[in-house]
């Protein structure tokens, strides 16, 4: 979503202090820094503190037990596989000999070569630390060789590695990583390290097993919301339902007459329960008499909502890409157009929103698990007042991130509750204060043109409306008015067309937007796919046919287009279905993160305008893969996310409040609307590229066209509405 | 109270109607039965009473009695929680995880209840567990591996 950031910030956009968690510049040069700085002393909260550090990403210790620290976040995604197998290929240890740890926030070691910050996202981890990873492998191994050359009195390069022993052929002598680790610690990194050819990697490129499931299987993984320290109390709390709204009044009596109630905090827009136990603070927080101080936006409702942004759309764009001109071609001639909205929505991650803090001694210690650790210190120590030093963050596994755990507001509200709270106290979230409280997908407007001559497009204009993320969350990196992540899917379509104008208008609203699973692309790209299967259908174009005739000089996008309609046997029936006697296939395809795919969903409708989506099929073409398995559960896992998203994802507003709550009237896919995900893989020597968000975004717009497809009606709001499709509509 | 989880008899002191997902994560410390939702819209928190999945984030505490609660912490040692693990990892159905503890015994009490269940029977024993993640095709390959085990 954020490449090409780098470009702009080496251009000397300056970074926001926020940003810059340590006041360093790493920027580009993160990764160099990260491997140049051997024998860095251990950081304090990290959990091995002796032995031997060859760099930011391994230690070595004399017993042979090699630790990595993991410079992005383990919420689902498979990185710290992934990145273990791109240091162990290198370093040539083996993967079960191998203990992760998360990096504690340090931009100058881990802040991302791509996202620039400490970060996790964006579907960026394998472009971004495959090869600096790779490199800290290698450099390390590099050193051990050296180690044991200088013991023997023999040249390095007849020394062989595998399984962390070195081996010396001509004299058959052979040493353990752990013998050499100290000596290996004085020896100069070398400048230049050769890596690996492909043709000889143990384990990239390999399906092996992941390295953080067997402790999840076993519930011996703790999550952030699994930690207790040694005298906790247990908390819940609550903000202002209405937006922007503040306490007025709070009776406590009833609450803290509750047994295992012992405190109630109140703030000027939250109110916490403290107790014994989870449960009892829960109790407490439903006894409490609130009266809330609604504020301004005591009348916000969703038509409005819709209403603004639409008007919004109405404005002066900026400029995002422009080819020819297009406004011309438009004047005249066939002309399509449509309009596609897209809903807010909630992340709603499984491991609800919590954090344990103890804030004590003018320091404070932060159990959580974020995408950001950076963004977690400096919003606690903001929060207090302190240095950002006097701040630990440490860092759990994430019960699903999706974009959620990108942001610290969390951390800092658990913060501003501990502040007044003696001792640790962990926070845990309703499912319900978890999802009214979230930063939501921000609505999108996108509205298209088209001039259509001979089957060809010949003009296009696409103009994306919507509230700008990214100018929140990383403002230097809002350049010239334009939310590159908000275009990204209009401005790179795959598709050689006629005259292009891409436009953005920022909408800003007191709705809080955040990146969710997709990012940019999801809305983009949707309503690009969905007007070029309005476009075939109105012309009497096959819609395959249609995208194929616009991929003549895109062969990557054209493989996957057409190994997907292979697969799925476009052109023949989609097998009947019990649900509904409507059935219709869809194609969609896109370009983005680094990755080519296509997917083809068939549905059936039923007359009540139900919609079962009863088999997808994708290709996909990411580039070179490092872990094959984890890439197709990727794509498996996304498309089920965008599922979830198209068929019954909304967030909605009335008197300023969010009406959903939990996930009864939030819904999320079940196994029996489940169908069949065939993934289908394009063998690609091509740089890596990303897998977390495309499945998401693919698997939408292929089923919104398979609606289409199968009732003639194309939906332009999502999600799918089944009142505008049923039989009798 | 006495409580037999996994085979163990604790002594717990809480109140009958505390929710047994509360007494075992925040008084007995057995963290690996999640909280997910509070409303048994999830599964999240499903352990076993007596073999029978059942959600603990509805069940007070007092009505257990002496009946034997089986956790994801314990479920390794019963043959179908074993195979549902080994199967879990052979084809590495997990993602976050964080909804897995409950997958795992809602997909152990269906093969303890029935060896070899069709797709349908799983849906139907499956449907009330949620995953965030996207790991249902994934469940269902694992549970089909564990019923050929």
């Amino acid at each position: 979503m954020l490449r090409g950031l780098d470009s702009s910030f080496g251009a000397g956009g300056g970074l926001s202090r926020r940003a810059l968690l340590r006041g360093g510049g790493a920027l580009a040069g993160g990764l160099l820094i990260g491997i140049e700085l051997p024998l860095r002393p251990a950081l304090a909260d990290e959990p091995v503190p002796t032995g031997t550090r060859f760099n930011a990403f391994i230690h070595v210790a004399s017993d042979d037990a090699v630790t990595f620290t993991m410079p992005a976040v383990e919420m689902g995604q498979g990185v710290y596989t992934s990145q273990a197998q791109c240091l162990a290929d290198e370093l040539d240890v083996a993967l079960d000999k191998v203990v992760a740890a998360h990096a504690p926030p340090d931009q100058a070691n881990y802040g991302s070569p791509i996202l620039v910050i400490q970060a996790t996202g964006g579907s960026t981890t394998t472009m971004a630390w495959s090869g600096p990873l790779r490199k800290a492998g290698a450099t390390a191994r590099a050193m051990l060789v050296q180690a044991a050359a200088a013991k023997w009195g023999a040249d390095p390069a007849g020394l062989t590695t595998e399984n962390g022993v070195i081996t010396d052929k001509t004299s058959g002598r052979s040493i353990r990583y752990g013998e050499v680790a100290d000596l290996a610690a004085g020896i100069e990194p070398p400048a230049d390290i050769k890596l690996k050819d492909p043709s000889q990697f143990r384990l990239i490129g390999k399906p092996v097993h992941r390295i953080d499931t067997p402790a999840k299987a076993t519930g011996k993984t703790v999550y952030g919301i699994d930690v207790i320290r040694p005298g906790t109390k247990f908390a819940t709390l609550m903000a202002s339902p209405v937006i922007g709204g503040k306490v007025g009044s709070v009776d406590q009596s009833k609450a803290l007459a509750m047994p295992g109630v012992r405190q109630v905090v109140v703030l000027d827009d939250i109110v916490a329960v403290v107790a014994d136990n989870t449960w009892a603070a829960m109790q407490g927080l439903a006894a409490l008499a609130i009266e809330w101080a609604p504020g301004a936006h005591a009348n916000l409702d969703q038509a409005q909502l819709w209403r603004e942004i639409e008007k919004a759309s109405e404005g002066v764009g900026v400029v995002a890409a422009k080819e020819g001109d297009a406004l011309a071609g438009l004047r005249d001639g066939t002309l399509f157009e449509a309009t596609y909205e897209l809903p807010y929505l909630a992340h709603a991650p499984m491991e609800m929103s919590n954090c344990t803090v103890h804030v004590h001694d003018g320091a404070c210690e932060v159990w959580v698990g974020t995408q950001v650790p950076g963004f977690a210190q400096t919003g606690a120590a903001k929060t207090l007042g302190i240095d950002p030093a006097k701040v630990t963050i440490n860092n759990h596994l994430i019960g699903g991130g999706f974009g959620r755990r990108l942001e610290a507001d969390n951390v800092v509200k658990a913060v501003r509750v501990a502040a007044h709270v003696d001792g640790p106290v962990k926070i845990v979230w309703s499912r319900e204060e978890d999802i009214r409280q979230e930063l939501y997908r921000p609505l999108y407007h996108d509205r298209l043109q088209a001039r259509v001559e001979d089957g060809k497009i010949t003009a296009w204009h696409h103009r994306v409306t919507g509230f700008s993320i990214l100018a929140r969350w990383l403002p230097p990196a809002f350049k010239n008015g334009i939310d590159s992540d908000a275009v990204e899917g209009a401005v790179k379509i795959p598709y050689g067309i006629g005259d292009r104008l891409i436009e953005y208008i920022r909408n800003e609203s007191v709705v809080p937007g955040a990146f969710w699973r997709g990012v940019g692309p999801n809305s983009s790209i949707f309503s690009v796919e969905c007007f070029m299967d309005l476009i075939a259908r109105k012309t009497g174009a096959d819609p395959l046919a249609f995208r194929r005739g616009m991929l003549d000089k895109n062969s990557r996008a054209l493989g996957v287009l057409n190994l997907a309609a292979e697969k799925a046997g476009w052109g023949t029936l989609a097998a009947a279905s019990p649900f509904g006697a409507r059935q219709g296939r869809g194609i969609a395809l896109m370009a983005a993160f680094g990755s080519y795919l296509a997917a083809i969903a068939d549905v059936a409708v039923s007359d009540t305008g139900d919609v079962r989506v009863t088999r997808v099929v994708v290709a996909a073409d990411v580039g070179q893969v490092v872990n094959p398995d984890i890439l197709v559960a990727q794509i498996q896992g996304g498309a089920v996310f965008g599922l979830s998203a198209v068929l019954h994802g909304k967030i909605t507003f009335a008197g300023g409040r969010v009406e959903q709550g939990n996930f009864n009237d939030y819904r999320i896919l079940r196994i029996d609307e489940m169908p069949s995900v065939e993934v289908h893989i394009v063998p690609s020597t091509e740089n890596y590229g990303g897998i977390g968000e495309p499945g998401t975004v693919i698997v939408q717009p292929a089923v919104a066209n398979a609606v289409f497809a199968a009732t003639g009606v194309q939906l332009t709001r999502m999600p799918i509405d089944a009142a505008l499709i049923a039989k009798a509509a | 109270m006495d409580l037999k989880i996994n085979g163990v008899s604790h002594s717990v002191d809480a109140p009958d109607r505390m929710p047994l997902l509360w007494v075992l994560r925040d008084v007995l410390g057995m963290t690996g039965t999640k909280f997910g939702c509070g409303i048994a819209q999830c599964g999240a928190c499903t352990v076993h009473l007596e073999g029978v999945a059942v959600r603990s984030c509805q069940l007070p505490v007092g009505a257990v009695g002496g009946r034997a609660i089986t956790t994801i912490e314990g479920i390794g040692e019963t043959p179908a929680g074993a195979k549902i693990q080994k199967a879990w990892l052979d084809i590495e159905v997990i993602q976050c995880g964080y909804c897995q503890p409950g997958q795992i015994m809602s997909a152990a009490a269906l093969l303890a209840a029935n060896p070899q269940p069709d797709d349908a029977a799983i849906d139907a024993a499956m449907a009330g567990n949620l995953c965030r993640c996207g790991t249902y095709v994934r469940i269902r390959e694992g549970i089909k591996h564990a019923a050929r085990s």
